[in-house]
């Protein structure tokens, strides 16, 4: 029997003009690890609100087909009926959590079932163990960082041992650690209990190489069904924003076949004698190449005119609490364009909020040379009108491409549309701001959305206001920053340009950079496969500019 | 600090105390039977005595500070709008110390000693209420209270303890919802309009976050209304000590009561009692209450 089944699947939302699925049909065989790809409102999140029974039973609308979970036909049984065989995990890991502590978090799901007290207390032990959140478990849930959050939400969809289980884009709010390390747990559990899994995501270089199958989705219908291969050559044909960073620079190097993910990238290019060779510790750079300069750490200070920006000593203490900030010093200038990465909890956002003012330190300065434009991680929270007229001025609605959407309701614009609109909102008609600071910003865009703020903030440091981005996207940093500082624990670790700091590194580092072990300090697959074309001429040069740590 | 700020800090969490290592159902039992002995109780010293006893325990049990922080935000606004109105609308009392004259609707206003002495006693017995029902959400589990309810009545056993997360869930999006606000280039709402509009995108978020909560909880088969047999655990000694506790306060408060000594009359002139046999009442309701944290064994999480 499959574990998922959609026949002939069509659906509407109440009131929308067009279907948000047509004619889905596809099997999930029990064991499988299926990546659903696709552009934002491709209908990839709807397929999956059909798994979970949600659409028709919870979102209404129009409904034809058949969807059957285990054998269970949706139409006849309820979600709380479909719960006890597929398991799903939605974005926002604040509303997945209902309990108030980890142990009765886990324990909901499987006391719904009708279990006993023991087979209860057994299946949240094993869940826990399972997952490793065994020192959460009687932690309050509103204490929980992000990603702990996100974790114990996995545990709940899993405690069950469901037969599939369902995840809209479960990474989204995780750094790269805590990202890669949940799609590894999911895979063990995929390969032990032979759970089938549905994986939303965005960010198709982090899973595709632990996905069986690839199903890619274009205006709520399936344009692609196949393994990860066969995808990566469809993507290349038809739908290039859906590439991974390593098949783009395997491709652009003119190699085949696309790789799914760093390993098979690597044994393409050692097998044409590209890959350069480990780096022996002590042994001096070769002369002549393209080499990185030493890491400048924490305590740098801007030289030139008056900075954008600039943060002496800064101190964030919580009454009764830790310290989120520990004595920060950054500055930047005019024109800049500076990536903020680390952990979650490593102090991103809160020294987003001291630079707009929004904290005051506990001790030491921050002083901007203007007004600085914050935008905050949700954009809805800016959104307060019924038209989009009515939220911006006309000209910062121009400047951001919004102007032919002036009449429509901020809250019907996509997600790209809505960040584009608070940030309108947060620029207002008058001079440019002195800083323009986003958290988070690419949270659920697509690669194309992606790559259209990437320019488009270039464009304003361009006009020299100082851009500052906090982001755990590392293909997204280095599309537009020319340098990173990189903190934890409060502290800025590591401050330099973009290409040292993610050049050399595991988690923070784009693809491109760990598939070439930071050659020539290339970050993005095009600079990567410019660097492939010119060693396959002349093959000393990737020895050349292997970087020697 | 705001009143949904103090509601969100005062949220539970488990401490090494006596009253936390007593079961959730032991710790709401405990503070029921001081609420309940508030509302018993009129004489002034027998109500100072139990209000002593609520902060005491709420020190002992390391939220004192939290607690008086709640009740400084929330409960003393409340307190003192109780004793003013019963001052202004009162008859009974004949001590007059002042006449306001005729206020409208109010007719002829006579400021007497014995309203402002009810209003005080009133507003006495509504702080210790409300300061054991907040001992209780601080010190007892949630999660172990709705368990112990469910096998009563789940549906409204899980509105209280969603209800009890969504304090905090919405108490984050409304600073979040304040922080964006004031990143507006245009600056923070100002004038009737524009408040208007923030209080519909917080209503708004709130039904969004409702709609999300709801379809979590319709995922892992809240509606399919099966049920398991609940577990049993042996009691500790603080749950037979705090058990035993209330049972002794709401017995020491009948036994005041039926003696005479928690007499208390404020009108038509204020009459009570206040000889020893009222004020060993007291020091008895102070040792009663006290008593289980004094057995500090077991309690560490």
């Amino acid at each position: 029997m499959s574990a998922l089944r959609f026949e002939h699947v069509g659906y509407s939302y109440a009131g929308a003009a067009a279907p948000a699925l047509r004619d889905v049909s596809l099997t999930i065989a029990p064991g499988e690890f299926c990546v659903l790809a696709g552009r934002s409102g491709s209908g990839k999140s709807t397929l999956l609100r059909a798994a979970a029974a949600l659409v028709p039973h919870f979102h209404g609308g129009s409904f034809s087909g058949r969807v059957a979970v285990a054998g269970l036909d949706t139409r006849e049984a309820t979600p709380a009926d479909i719960g006890a065989l597929a398991g799903t995990l939605l974005q926002d890991p604040e509303t997945q959590v209902v309990m108030n502590t980890v142990r009765a978090e886990l324990a909901l799901a499987v006391e719904n079932l009708g279990l006993g007290a023991g087979a209860v207390a057994r299946a949240v032990e094993e869940a826990a163990l399972a997952l490793g959140i065994g020192e959460l478990l009687d932690r309050p849930t509103s204490e929980l960082s992000g990603g702990e959050l996100q974790r114990v939400a996995l545990g709940a969809a899993l405690v069950s041992r469901p037969r599939l289980v369902l995840l809209d884009e479960p990474t989204s709010q995780l750094d790269p650690v805590a990202g890669d390390e949940l799609i590894w747990q999911l895979r063990r559990l995929n390969q032990e209990s032979d759970t089938a899994v549905l994986l939303i995501e965005h960010r198709l270089e982090r899973c595709l190489g632990a996905a069986d199958r690839v199903i890619a989705m274009d205006k709520g219908a399936i344009a692609f069904d196949g393994d990860p291969g066969g995808f990566l050559e469809w993507a290349a044909r038809e739908e290039r924003s859906l590439q991974t960073p390593a098949a783009r620079l395997i491709e652009g190097a003119g190699l085949a076949p696309p790789p799914a993910g760093v390993k098979q990238a690597r044994a393409t290019l050692r097998r044409r004698g590209l890959l350069p060779a480990p780096p022996v510790p002590g042994e001096k750079a070769a002369s002549g190449a393209q080499k990185p300069g030493r890491p400048r750490w924490s305590g740098r200070r801007a030289k030139g005119p008056q900075p954008a920006l600039e943060m002496r000593g800064v101190w964030h203490e919580l009454r009764e609490g830790p310290a989120v900030l520990r004595g920060v010093d950054f500055s930047m200038q005019a024109g800049e364009t500076v990536v903020l990465m680390g952990r979650n909890g490593a102090g991103k956002s809160t020294l987003l909020r001291h630079a707009g003012g929004l904290l005051a330190p506990t001790r030491g300065t921050v002083r901007p040379s203007g007004r600085v434009a914050l935008l905050l991680q949700n954009p809805s929270d800016y959104l307060l009108h019924e038209r989009v007229s009515e939220e911006a001025p006309p000209e910062a609605l121009e400047l951001l491409g919004l102007g032919a959407l002036a009449d429509r309701h901020p809250r019907d614009l996509s997600g790209g549309e809505r960040q584009r609109l608070a940030l309108a909102i947060v620029l207002g008609g008058s001079a440019p701001a002195a800083v323009l600071a986003l958290d988070e910003p690419t949270r659920g865009m697509d690669r194309a959305a992606k790559g259209e703020l990437a320019r488009w903030l270039r464009d304003r440091a361009g006009e020299g206001s100082a851009v500052l981005v906090a982001t755990h996207d590392a293909e997204f940093a280095a599309s537009f920053a020319g340098r990173a500082v990189l903190m934890a624990d409060g502290r800025v670790i590591a401050d330099g340009p973009v290409q040292e700091i993610l050049a050399g590194g595991w988690y923070f580092a784009t693809e491109t950079a760990r598939i070439l072990d930071g050659a020539g300090g290339v970050l993005l697959p095009e600079q990567g496969a410019a660097l492939l074309r010119a060693a396959r001429e002349a093959p000393a040069v990737i020895e050349e500019v292997a970087p020697r740590r | 600090m705001s009143a949904l700020d103090a509601a969100v800090r005062i949220a539970y969490r488990r401490r090494a105390s006596p009253l936390h290592a007593a079961r959730a159902t032991v710790v709401a039992a405990y503070g029921g039977a001081l609420a309940l002995s508030a509302l018993l109780l009129e004489n002034p010293i027998l109500l100072t005595a139990l209000l002593a006893a609520v902060l005491l325990a709420a020190a002992l049990a390391g939220v004192g500070r939290r607690l008086r922080g709640a009740a400084r935000a929330s409960v003393l606004p409340l307190l003192i709008a109780t004793v003013l109105i019963n001052v202004l609308v009162s008859r009974g009392g004949l001590t007059v110390f002042a006449r306001l004259g005729e206020w409208g609707v109010l007719g002829q206003v006579d400021l007497t000693l014995e309203a402002v002495v009810y209003g005080l006693v009133f507003g006495l017995r509504l702080l210790v209420v409300a300061l054991a029902c907040l001992l209780v959400v601080c010190a007892a589990d949630p999660d172990e209270l709705l368990l112990a309810l469910r096998r009563v009545s789940p549906h409204s056993a899980l509105t209280a303890a969603l209800a009890t997360r969504m304090v905090g869930v919405l108490g984050q999006d409304a600073r979040r919802l304040a922080e964006a606000q004031r990143c507006r280039a245009d600056g923070p709402a100002r004038g009737t309009r524009a408040r208007i509009a923030v209080l519909r995108a917080t209503v708004q978020g709130a039904l969004d976050r409702a709609l999300d909560v709801a379809a979590v909880l319709e995922m892992r088969g809240y509606g399919a209304g099966r049920r398991g047999p609940g577990a049993r655990h042996a009691r500790s000694r603080h749950d037979i000590a705090f058990a035993s506790a209330a049972v002794g306060l709401l017995a020491l408060v009948a036994a005041a009561r039926a003696s005479g000594a928690a007499m208390f009359t404020a009108y038509p002139l204020v009459s009570m009692a206040g000889g020893g046999a009222t004020i060993l009442a007291a020091l008895a309701l102070l040792a009663v209450t006290l008593a289980p944290f004094a057995d500090r064994r077991g309690i560490e999480p």
